[in-house]
């Protein structure tokens, strides 16, 4: 591990006073991507700022009916909280699909939106990568690239976004509240995270000196007809190959809105607003959900080991849209595909 | 990545930590992670290090209360927190905790390494209390590997201590 300074912020101004006062700074709040990081010498800060013990950590009900979460509350504490089960079950099910029950207990709402990607180039410091070390290269578009992007990659990084919650967040229209030295503003989830371009080592939109302070949930929560659809390479514990957070407003059996994001697949979460537009208005069946499957990957691409992912992404996607449509999520227990 | 040079190393800061109901007073590098702290500076080496990376869960403790990988936790972070580590589950005339004396009664280990961890972790599941089903201790006690196998006797001596709370 390499050493450090560490400090503790005592309000949110001081953590954004702080961080700004040292560019080679990183704020800690639960440490379970970062302190891993650091251990692989991925990231070196000088100093770390402790933001852990900051007052963000409630769950309250928006004036709009919508749901406000504290950058701070754990992700097992949002997955089993009552208005989240009840009203956004989505969220729930996408953070029990991923970590462990450890992790969970330790990290952060914010702190997941800001994890980086596991591709195994970037967690390797001997290696070339353009997101560890800009300009050196990418590793993985002529390596093993079994778990990497199969949309929006660039020739600099195909590496993907890890979260499972994020996907759920970009398909119900989350806000992210951030605050920074001048003054607080909202990033649509759609804009918080970005594809990799020339810029791989930017993750997300997030400018320097900003810190994330909640995720507020619309009053839409799809809780009638969900799921959330995870296929990795063992039954749990494991990041996804791809995942599919597909939520429908149903008219008796017509689409009146489809949501559909995916994870696994991009460098950030996944939303195709053509895909969507196709299945609005139709019936909810086999033949729509092929072809949305088919506008959501019309532009894939797969690489030397990976290219299965995109008939994996196409079926995944008709499953996890039928799955919403009969009102039968994916259990991330039982981990049957029904 | 840039990195500041820095001309001395940072000082060691004082933890407290309450290990098993016992204040200690600790000076720690801010780098120390709490597995480290309670090996190397508590002298509890019940806790193990398997991965250090968060991904075996052999370093599984409550803190407050709640499961977390010790090895990925900084010492630093928790001051003032409550540990319990397998050392403090026991009675202290030495009767087994009821998921110890499980663990012995359907012979849920080999090696022994990740036991500990494993231990905690069903303590940490069962207050938790959200695992009701075979199905749902699997996928909650996923982040504890264990080599040899023993998942299905790890899984029967939890249910055993479930059946009886």
């Amino acid at each position: 591990m390499i050493n450090f300074q560490y400090a503790r912020a005592t309000d949110i101004a001081d953590a954004v006073r702080q961080i700004a006062a040292d560019p080679t700074a990183k704020f800690i709040a639960g440490g379970t991507n970062l302190i891993d990081l650091m251990k692989y010498e991925v990231a070196s800060p000088s100093q770390l700022i402790d933001i852990s013990r900051l007052p963000l950590k409630a769950v309250e009900e928006t004036a709009d009916g919508g749901l406000r979460i504290g950058a701070l509350v754990p992700n097992s504490d949002l997955a089993y909280h009552p208005l989240v089960e009840s009203r956004y079950p989505m969220v729930s099910s996408a953070i029990l699909a991923g970590a462990s029950q450890q992790l969970g207990n330790m990290a952060s709402t914010g702190g997941n939106l800001l994890q980086r990607t596991r591709c195994a180039y970037f967690y390797d410091a001997t290696t070339p990568c353009n997101k560890r070390e800009p300009g050196s290269g990418c590793s993985a578009i002529d390596g093993l690239n079994r778990g990497h992007a199969i949309l929006g990659a660039s020739k600099a990084c195909i590496a993907t976004h890890p979260s499972d919650m994020c996907v759920a967040l970009a398909a119900l229209d989350a806000n992210v509240h951030v605050v920074g030295p001048s003054g607080d503003r909202t990033i649509a989830f759609a804009d918080f995270h970005r594809l990799p371009g020339d810029t791989p080592e930017r993750d997300t939109n997030l400018a320097p000196a900003e810190i994330v302070t909640a995720i507020e949930l619309p009053a839409r929560g799809f809780a009638a007809n969900y799921t959330y659809l995870k296929i990795r390479d063992r039954l749990s514990y494991a990041f996804a190959l791809i995942s599919v957070a597909a939520a429908l407003d149903l008219d008796g059996g017509a689409i009146r809105e489809a949501r559909l994001a995916l994870g696994g697949v991009a460098h950030k979460p996944w939303r195709d607003a053509d895909a969507e537009a196709t299945l609005r208005g139709q019936q909810a069946n086999e033949q729509a959900f092929t072809r949305a499957a088919d506008t959501v990957l019309r532009n894939a691409k797969g690489y030397a080991h990976n290219t299965f992912k995109i008939e994996l992404a196409r079926r995944a996607i008709v499953r996890a849209l039928s799955q919403a449509a009969r009102g039968t999520p994916q259990s991330q227990s039982n981990k049957k595909i029904l | 990545m840039a990195r500041a040079e820095t001309s001395q190393l940072p000082a060691k800061m004082p933890v407290t930590l309450t290990v098993n109901g016992v204040e200690q007073r600790l000076d720690l590098a801010p780098w120390t992670s709490l597995l480290d702290a309670l090996r190397d500076h508590v002298g509890l080496t019940g806790t193990k290090k398997g991965c250090d990376h968060g991904q075996c869960g052999a370093c599984t403790v409550l803190v407050d209360g709640r499961r977390v990988n010790s090895c990925l936790t900084l010492a630093v972070m928790k001051d003032g927190a409550k540990v319990t580590t397998v050392e403090g589950l026991a009675g202290k005339d030495g009767t087994l905790h009821p998921l110890q004396q499980a663990f012995i009664d359907h012979d849920a280990f080999q090696c022994g390494y990740c036991t500990p961890g494993q231990i905690c972790s069903a303590a940490g599941l069962i207050a938790e209390g959200k695992a009701k089903t075979a199905d749902e201790i699997r996928e909650l006690m996923s982040g504890n590997i264990c080599r040899c196998g023993a998942y299905p006797n790890i899984l029967a001596a939890i249910q055993q201590v479930m059946g009886r709370s």
